[in-house]
C-alpha cells in the first residue's frame, strides 16, 4: 500500500532559521493522525510544504507516491490554519465555487452540514462571526472525497458542542482508503478519534506511536503525556 | 452504552470492557446481532481502527463472532459468557478488596462489613 503521506529526510529553512530538520514518516492509508506539538514547533511549516506552498530545502515529501504538485492538489483537502474564503460569497456560492473546481467535492454532504450547523446558505461570509466562518470553511473541506486531509487547527475557534460535531464528522466520513491529519493543541478532544500521534519539537519529530500504545506504556493520556514531555 | 473513558488504559481495551458487561449482563442477548464496527464507532465518537481493534479482541475471546457475509454477533455459547461474567466478577472482587487493604481491614472485618452492608440493605 502507497503512503498517502510521506516524508524523507525533509528540512525546510527559512534564512538561518530551521524550521523543519531531518523529519522522516510515514502515514498509511486509512488513518487519522494527531500532529502534535508546540507552538511555533513546525507544524504549520510541515503542512504548507505538503499542499506545496512552500518547497522543500532538502530531502522529499511524497504524496500517495508523487511530489505535491496539480495531481496532489486534487487528492488533497486542505483546512488553513486562517480563513481564505472570499468574504462578498456566500455558503451557496462558495458550493458552486468548490463544485466547479474540485470534482470530489460532494455538494449534498455540504448542504446537509450546513442545515445541520444551522447555518444561512444566503447570509455573505463578511456578515458571520470568526467561529462561523470557520464552520463554513472546514465543512466545505469535509465535503470533498479526498485521499489526504490536512486539518491545520480545525477545531480551535469553535465552541465545544459543535467540536464534537466537527470530530463525529470526520469519523463518521471516515473511507478506508483516506487519511486525516489534523495538527492541534486541544489533544483530549481529539484523542480518542486518532489511531497515532506525531508529536513535533523545534522542526523534529520526537515520536511516532499509536494513541493506545502510548496509554498502554504511560498508563496516562495522551494529553497527559504531552504535558509531561513539553513541560516549560 | 456509556461511552465515557479513563485516561489511564488503552481506549480499545476500555471498549473491550465496556461491550463485555453489555453481554455478560444480558444487554445485549445472546446470539444479537450488532451495529457495525462504524456505527458504534460513531457512536462511541472513537476512532473506527480502534472500535475493530476492540472486536477483533471479543472474537478472540469467543464472545462475539462474524458471519462473513450477516455481520457480527453475540455467542450463543452460555458458557463462554459465564465464564467471561465470572472474570469480571473476580477483578472487581480483587479490586474492592485492595482498596479495603488500603484504609486498614483485614478479611474477616472485610466479611463482616459487606454482610452488614447487606443487612441494611434488606431493611
Amino acid at each position: 500500500m502507497t503512503a498517502t503521506f510521506e516524508c524523507k529526510g525533509l528540512s525546510k529553512n527559512f534564512g538561518s532559521t530551521q524550521a523543519l530538520e531531518d523529519v522522516s514518516f510515514s502515514i498509511a492509508p486509512g488513518r487519522v493522525v494527531g500532529l502534535l506539538g508546540p507552538n511555533g514547533s513546525g507544524k504549520t511549516t510541515l503542512i504548507k510544504l505538503a499542499n506545496g506552498l512552500l518547497t522543500p530545502s532538502e530531502g522529499e515529501l511524497l504524496i500517495c507516491g508523487g511530489k505535491p504538485g496539480e495531481e496532489s492538489k486534487a487528492a488533497v483537502s486542505y483546512l488553513p490554519d486562517k480563513t481564505c474564503m472570499p468574504l462578498w460569497m456566500n455558503p451557496k456560492q462558495l458550493m458552486d465555487f468548490f463544485q466547479d473546481f474540485y470534482q470530489d467535492f460532494d455538494r449534498q454532504r455540504a448542504e446537509d452540514m450546513l442545515r445541520r450547523l444551522g447555518l444561512d446558505e444566503k447570509q455573505r461570509l463578511r456578515q458571520m462571526s470568526k467561529g462561523t466562518r470557520e464552520k463554513v470553511q472546514l465543512i466545505m473541506v469535509m465535503s470533498r472525497k479526498a485521499k489526504l486531509y490536512l486539518l491545520d487547527e480545525p477545531i480551535g475557534g469553535v465552541d465545544p458542542a459543535t467540536r464534537d460535531y466537527i470530530l463525529d464528522t470526520i469519523i463518521r466520513n471516515y473511507d478506508p482508503e483516506a487519511s486525516v491529519v489534523i495538527s492541534t493543541h486541544l489533544i483530549s478532544d481529539v484523542e480518542k478519534i486518532l489511531d497515532e500521534v506525531l508529536f513535533i519539537n523545534r522542526g523534529r519529530i520526537m515520536l511516532q506511536a499509536s494513541v493506545d500504545d502510548i496509554r498502554q506504556q504511560y498508563g496516562k493520556s495522551v494529553d497527559e503525556y504531552f504535558r509531561e514531555v513539553f513541560k516549560c | 452504552m456509556d461511552w465515557t473513558f479513563n485516561n489511564d488504559m488503552p481506549i480499545y481495551s476500555q471498549l473491550v470492557d465496556k461491550i463485555k458487561l453489555s453481554i455478560v449482563s444480558g444487554q445485549l442477548p445472546p446470539g444479537e446481532k450488532l451495529n457495525t464496527v462504524r456505527e458504534l464507532a460513531a457512536e462511541a465518537r472513537v476512532n473506527p481502527n480502534t472500535m475493530q481493534r476492540a472486536f477483533q479482541e471479543l472474537e478472540r475471546e469467543g464472545l462475539v463472532f462474524s458471519q462473513r457475509s450477516s455481520g457480527r454477533y453475540v455467542t450463543e455459547d452460555m458458557e463462554v459468557i459465564m465464564e467471561a461474567k465470572e472474570a469480571m466478577a473476580q477483578k472487581y472482587i480483587r479490586d474492592f478488596m485492595d482498596s479495603m487493604e488500603k484504609l486498614g481491614y483485614t478479611g474477616e472485618e472485610i466479611i463482616s462489613l459487606v454482610r452488614g452492608g447487606k443487612e441494611e440493605d434488606k431493611k
